[in-house]
């Protein structure tokens, strides 16, 4: 149980995906603007990566492995996710509309979500077990959900300080976002 | 649309450089540009896919159906960065353990697959040839300067791509800025960078 935690702890803020693995930065950038698409985007991802680091374990160790079919591992991954995007999207507007309203424009995003193929990726290439993937998906999602709610409050207050023209928009955004990766930083001290 | 070969090629390389001017495609700028020879490296790397990627599906847009067609493209766009992956596990297997997990990662670079909705998909073979090649070699510089700004400052020396030299730029005494290769400093490089590049383009 306590090495759960700690994997837990490491991945929301020592290894944060965002801020320290530079992983999913355009919709971090892209989508921080309002805090009601940074909520959206949180919970799509979360809701998207513990299923997607299930079923990519599943292909790679029960599928992939025994055949010897690695080197195709790139292609089936991204196949995968973009069948289980669908899926859940289709299933979701079917059956859970309300969610579906409040996640749906995010969903297709998410297939190009670097930070949903760079974590299913990460959980075989530390060689986690069925457990560890799952720990680690959910928490790297809670970390990105995390980084990119609290990006979007600082957003917000940029929003309102006079910013000089060259700096605006993107450029402003991408230097506060250095400050908060160096707040992040000293988690590092920790480990 | 008359634009010839040339005019599609240079575009990438100023008016419309990847990462600046479109903003896509940050995670790789921001995670491989520790050194010179990644940064050229992955730079290359996703030239080869931008470019093959390109030709192929403009070769194959008549045949794709409008309603699958992002499938395959990711479809195309996997299949040339398995080559990629391969290509280098043979020939360049150092930088391909440092690149890591970046090189799968190419699949999702938004720049691929956004060339490919938005110009490959319309546009003849030499056309998105010439814009695959064009992006691919704009993003290659811009990682470049990126790349060589935060070696020189961050670990006082530079890789030279290739041939995997590392050259002491500013000798022994030199006490690097080592918060340039860490995340933060990537951040604020690329930040710096991108109002550095609003500067020059006004309109």
């Amino acid at each position: 149980m306590g090495d759960y935690f700690l994997l837990a702890i490491s991945c929301i803020f020592v290894n944060n995906i965002l801020l320290m693995q530079y992983l999913g930065n355009c919709p971090f950038l892209g989508v921080s603007k309002k805090m009601e698409t940074a909520l959206g985007m949180a919970m799509a991802v979360v809701f998207v990566l513990v299923l997607a680091g299930a079923i990519t374990w599943i292909t790679n160790n029960l599928i992939l492995k025994p055949f010897g079919f690695e080197y195709l591992r790139t292609l089936a991954f991204i196949l995968v996710i973009a069948a289980l995007v669908q899926f859940v999207e289709m299933f979701l507007k079917k059956s859970i509309p309300a969610l579906y309203a409040g996640l749906g424009i995010f969903l297709p995003l998410i297939t190009t979500n670097c930070a949903v193929m760079g974590v299913c990726l990460i959980n075989i290439k530390e060689e986690y077990t069925f457990v560890q993937a799952l720990v680690s998906s959910f928490t790297y999602a809670i970390g990105f959900g995390l980084a990119l709610i609290l990006f979007a409050g600082v957003r917000e207050r940029i929003l309102l300080a006079r910013v000089p023209k060259p700096l605006q928009d993107t450029s402003i955004g991408l230097v506060g976002a250095g400050m908060m990766s160096l707040a992040f930083f000293a988690f590092k001290g920790m480990a | 649309m008359a634009k010839s070969a040339v005019q599609e090629f240079t575009k990438g390389l100023w008016a419309e450089v990847p990462p600046f001017r479109l903003v896509l495609g940050l995670c790789p700028i921001l995670a491989v540009t520790k050194t010179l020879e990644n940064g050229v490296g992955m730079g290359v790397a996703t030239t080869f896919v931008l470019v093959c990627s390109n030709m192929l599906i403009s070769l194959l847009r008549d045949v794709i159906p409008k309603q699958v067609r992002i499938a395959c493209y990711i479809v195309v766009i996997a299949t040339f960065v398995t080559v990629v992956e391969l290509l280098m596990q043979a020939f360049a297997y150092p930088l391909f353990l440092k690149l890591g997990i970046f090189i799968p990662l190419i699949v999702v670079n938004c720049i691929v697959l956004g060339r490919a909705e938005a110009f490959a998909a319309k546009n003849g073979v030499v056309a998105s040839f010439a814009d695959g090649l064009g992006m691919g070699v704009g993003f290659t510089l811009s990682l470049t300067a990126l790349s060589i700004f935060r070696e020189i400052f961050g670990s006082g020396t530079l890789t030279l791509p290739f041939i995997s030299t590392v050259l002491p730029v500013f000798g022994p005494s030199f006490e690097p800025f080592a918060f340039l290769v860490e995340a933060p400093g990537a951040f604020l490089c690329l930040g710096l960078m991108l109002c550095i590049m609003n500067m020059l383009g006004k309109k």
